[in-house]
């Protein structure tokens, strides 16, 4: 708790309630290697935001162990598991909690080592704000980069530079300015767009919470006090709805209610859904919680939704907005951070999580993988533990996802082993694959007529028009509005032989031809049908005179679609 | 496209879907109270509809009471869809098994009490065995085999983050080998709030949905939405021992040591387990919101009562790792 003795100073109990309640929640992620003076940097925000019980302090005061110069290790405020305590490193994600009286806190406190990538990205995909520490005597290191690249991929909205030890420097604006300088140039490379620089000594305690007057320098704003103030931003950049359902609640014949957590967007009563994978539609009927109804539900709320109608709808599935959908597909490429000791390849298949939807899927490529020091991206040919790279997949059923950038829970997923059931891996959608034709290299293959159909969205066909070149015409301009690809051709144009000659090279290019004639005889009507045996459509002159045959043959030729 | 993985001079930021673009600031925001609460739901729901036998360990306490309320609220108009299992020492205070059997039935929820009564048969107490072996027989032991019996493949408990250093650590879902055995080098990582329950058979997963909650969070909790405690909770007089340094409160029945002296004492309980090992606190606290401003003022935390975290450095990892809760 913080350091208000009694509810007074804040004009009685129930007003302390009601400021207490009105405070806001800040998750951020701490990431530093081992001498980085991570630990002692968390001890001392606890110990001087009196955030720490006498009792935990005794017990650190009496400790066998103290691996700081100071009279107290703060560092063994935090370090909880016995083996990390004899060996003097944080080997796991641990999570702190602290208040003050403007805001809550919850530190996702992560190992720097490169061995722990997948521990920094643990902690890092539940933050709004990532503390990067710089040992003031060292520089920018390669650690320091795989933090920053780690909190931008993770899409932290906001990171704060911590340029630690400044006592081991004299406590010189110099060496301040140089690092703030070179941290802004690895911030631009990375596009992380809101970075505050702070000098500081955890273990002197300057500019932690208490201003420093040993660095006069500085005007800013101390650690804590950027912590307490700076803006909330959120992650997710889509107001479209989307309601995974988690749960059907049933408790008997007059109730089906469709249990979640709003993922993004506002839902209320009246407004039109529709269901995914089923694309049913149907309207909101109430938001119902234990608390009543409630008039909206917006993230991160948990709530049980009801419908109008009876559709199609369990869990696994998506309600969204259906003017603002989300991408329908078996086919995506993402960035993945890999966390198992046995190797990624393609080709392997795995069990994936995506919002509260398992599916298989399959490993197809491996585009490159960033080598988290550097930068540079590497061809690789599978993904070692703490990898992190760029992966295409495939999926037996279709996934309903935003990318990653727009709404970090649509947009991410984990990846399971379908035999130890060890979580494998987390991935971070980047980009819908369905509409591209390829997946292999094919920039030296030629285009398959597969790749074609999938360009167009149909398969090729011939359709005679018999006596009714209006009707072609017409036809033609259907067909061209509803995305056909198209060509009208009539007798006076393209005689009947050269119509059989020519059609070979329109089927290859996949288009849909149309052909009329005042008058098709039998003969050269069965040898232009045996053109296109799958696909030949005749409109004799009977049937053209029906006033609806646009629409007809519309239809018929919407078949080729499938 | 098929020749980026030959770009081998690029950085990974000249990648245009790389860049994140800068999050907006949030216009509708929920409370942290209410956002730990919506989390806590959501974890719920998510075990509840992936295990195919979830129970609630129930110890009574005040982190049980909100993991009850939790639970209503996740499967509301619906019952909640699990059993509770307490497991029961046989050295509980009278006014917990009270207050169970009470209040489970208000709610209507299935109740299933163990007890290891092959040891306390053969005499198990905590100053016959001392606390680890006894803790190790009545509550580790015990936890196992009512799990065993009930053959659950999950586990919710009300343990938090914030109450101890190994706890920490802990994961949301935190996995158990077919011995119930907790291995801290070798847990699940878990990203956002998508959680794996995938187990092979005799594995289970113990399930916190109150890791993020803190004491405070807990207190206030009880306060908005007026949920039921045990009494012991509000400080009232009772017979007490001063024993190593700890305030024990003492019943008719209770085992008195040498040289300990019985006084009358107004005390109250900060956090509930067996009459013996738990201390109580010198307290005139009695109601939630007095309880609220003790804390408030208080710089002690509130395990410190509790003689088993103590028994050695590190204590209670080690009990974890065993298999207790």
């Amino acid at each position: 708790m913080s350091a208000t003795a009694n509810t007074e100073t804040w004009g009685g109990f129930e007003s302390f309630i009601e400021q207490n309640l009105a405070k806001e929640l800040l998750r951020f992620t701490t990431a530093g290697s081992v001498d980085d003076g991570k630990s002692t940097l968390i001890g001392r925000l606890l110990h001087d935001s009196k955030s720490v019980f006498e009792d935990q302090l005794a017990a650190v005061k009496n400790s066998r162990i103290n691996r700081s110069t100071a009279a107290v290790d703060f560092s063994l405020l935090t370090d909880g598991l016995r083996a990390e305590r004899e060996q003097g490193i944080t080997i796991d994600v641990a999570y702190r909690y602290f208040e003050t009286p403007k805001r809550k806190f919850i530190i996702a406190d992560t190992p720097g080592h490169e061995q722990y990538t997948r521990n920094m990205a643990t902690g890092a995909s539940t933050a709004n704000l990532a503390v990067i520490l710089i040992d003031a005597s060292k520089g920018v290191l390669a650690q320091t980069r795989r933090h920053t690249y780690i909190a931008s991929l993770l899409g932290i909205p906001n990171v704060l530079v911590a340029i630690n030890k400044m006592d081991l420097v004299e406590y010189r604006e110099e060496v301040f300015l140089r690092l703030q300088k070179d941290f802004d140039a690895l911030a631009k490379q990375l596009a992380v767009p809101h970075v505050v620089t702070i000098p500081i000594s955890a273990l002197a305690g300057d500019n932690v919470v208490e201003r420093s007057e040993r660095m006069p320098w500085y005007h800013g704003p101390t650690f804590l006090e950027h912590l307490e103030n700076v803006p909330l931003r959120v992650e997710t950049m889509s107001d479209a709805v989307r309601f995974p359902v988690q749960y059907v609640i049933r408790p008997d014949a007059t109730f089906r209610g469709f249990a979640g957590q709003v993922a993004s967007g506002v839902i209320r009563p009246g407004d039109p859904v529709e269901s995914l994978p089923s694309g049913q539609k149907s309207r909101v009927k109430a938001i119902s919680t234990f608390d009543g109804d409630s008039p909206e539900a917006f993230p991160p709320m948990s709530v049980t939704v009801t419908l109008e109608d009876e559709i199609d709808l369990s869990r696994g599935d998506m309600l969204v907005a259906p003017g603002n959908m989300p991408r329908v597909s078996r086919h995506f490429e993402a960035m993945v951070v890999w966390f198992n000791a046995e190797a990624a390849e393609p080709g392997k298949s795995y069990l994936l999580k995506h919002t509260s939807r398992t599916v298989r899927a399959k490993a197809l490529k491996i585009r490159y993988r960033v080598n988290v020091n550097t930068l540079v991206q590497e061809p690789v040919t599978a993904l070692q533990m703490n990898d992190i790279a760029y992966v295409e997949f495939e999926t037996v059923s279709p996934l309903f996802f935003d990318p990653y950038t727009q709404n970090r829970i649509t947009g991410s997923f984990i990846l399971i082993d379908p035999i130890s059931n060890a979580t494998l891996g987390a991935g971070m959608i980047r980009a819908d694959l369905s509409d591209q034709t390829v997946v292999e290299d094919a920039s030296q293959k030629p285009v398959k007529a597969t790749e074609r159909y999938k360009r167009h969205g149909h398969n090729p066909a011939l359709v005679l028009v018999e006596g009714n070149p209006d009707l072609a015409i017409r036809l033609e301009r259907a067909l061209f509005d509803d995305h056909f690809e198209v060509l009208h051709f009539s007798e006076d144009r393209l005689s009947h032989t050269e119509l059989e000659n020519q059609y070979p090279a329109f089927e290859s290019a996949g288009l849909v031809v149309i052909y009329s004639a005042e008058r098709f005889d039998v003969d050269p009507s069965r040898k232009l049908s045996a053109l296109a045996p799958n696909a030949f459509f005749e409109i004799s002159k009977s049937k053209s005179e029906d006033p609806e045959s646009v629409q007809n043959v519309l239809a018929l030729l919407r078949g080729l679609r499938t | 496209m098929s020749n980026i993985s030959q770009n081998t001079g690029n950085t990974a930021a000249l990648d245009e879907g790389l860049k994140h673009k800068p999050g907006f600031i949030a216009t509708k925001t929920l409370n942290y109270l209410k956002t730990l609460e919506a989390e806590s739901i959501q974890i719920f729901r998510e075990a509840a509809a992936e295990f195919a036998r979830p129970v609630m360990l129930y110890s009574i306490g005040k982190d049980s009471s909100v993991m009850l309320r939790l639970a209503q609220k996740a499967f509301h108009p619906g019952k909640i869809p699990f059993p509770l299992l307490h497991i029961d020492t046989s050295y509980k205070f009278p006014e917990m098994i009270e207050f169970r059997d009470r209040y489970t039935r208000e709610l209507g929820v299935e109740l299933i009490v163990h007890k290891n009564q092959e040891a306390l048969d053969a005499g198990a107490n905590p100053f016959l065995l001392g606390t680890q072996k006894c803790c190790g027989l009545l509550k580790t032991k015990s936890l196992l085999d009512g799990l065993a019996e009930g053959g659950f493949t999950a586990a919710f408990g009300g343990a938090r983050r914030d109450e101890e250093k190994s706890r920490a650590k802990e994961r949301v879902y935190s996995f158990r080998d077919s011995f119930g055995q907790w291995d801290p080098k070798n847990q699940r990582p878990e990203l956002w709030n998508i959680y794996n329950s995938r187990i092979n058979k005799g594995e289970s997963i113990r399930v916190f949905p109150l890791s993020n909650w803190t004491e405070a969070d807990i207190w206030f909790y009880i306060h908005l939405e007026k949920i039921p405690i045990v009494p012991l909770y509000f400080a009232k007089e009772h017979d007490v021992v001063i024993r190593d340094g700890s305030i024990v409160v003492v019943y008719p029945n209770s085992v008195v040591l040498k040289g300990e002296q019985k006084q009358r004492m107004v005390v109250r309980m900060r956090s509930l387990g067996c009459v013996s090992c738990t201390g109580a606190i010198r307290s005139t606290a009695d109601t939630v919101p007095k309880i609220i401003e003790e804390m408030i003022s208080f710089r002690r935390s509130e395990r410190e009562n509790r003689v088993i975290d103590h028994d050695e450095e590190g204590s209670m990892e080690i009990k974890k790792r065993e298999g207790y809760f």
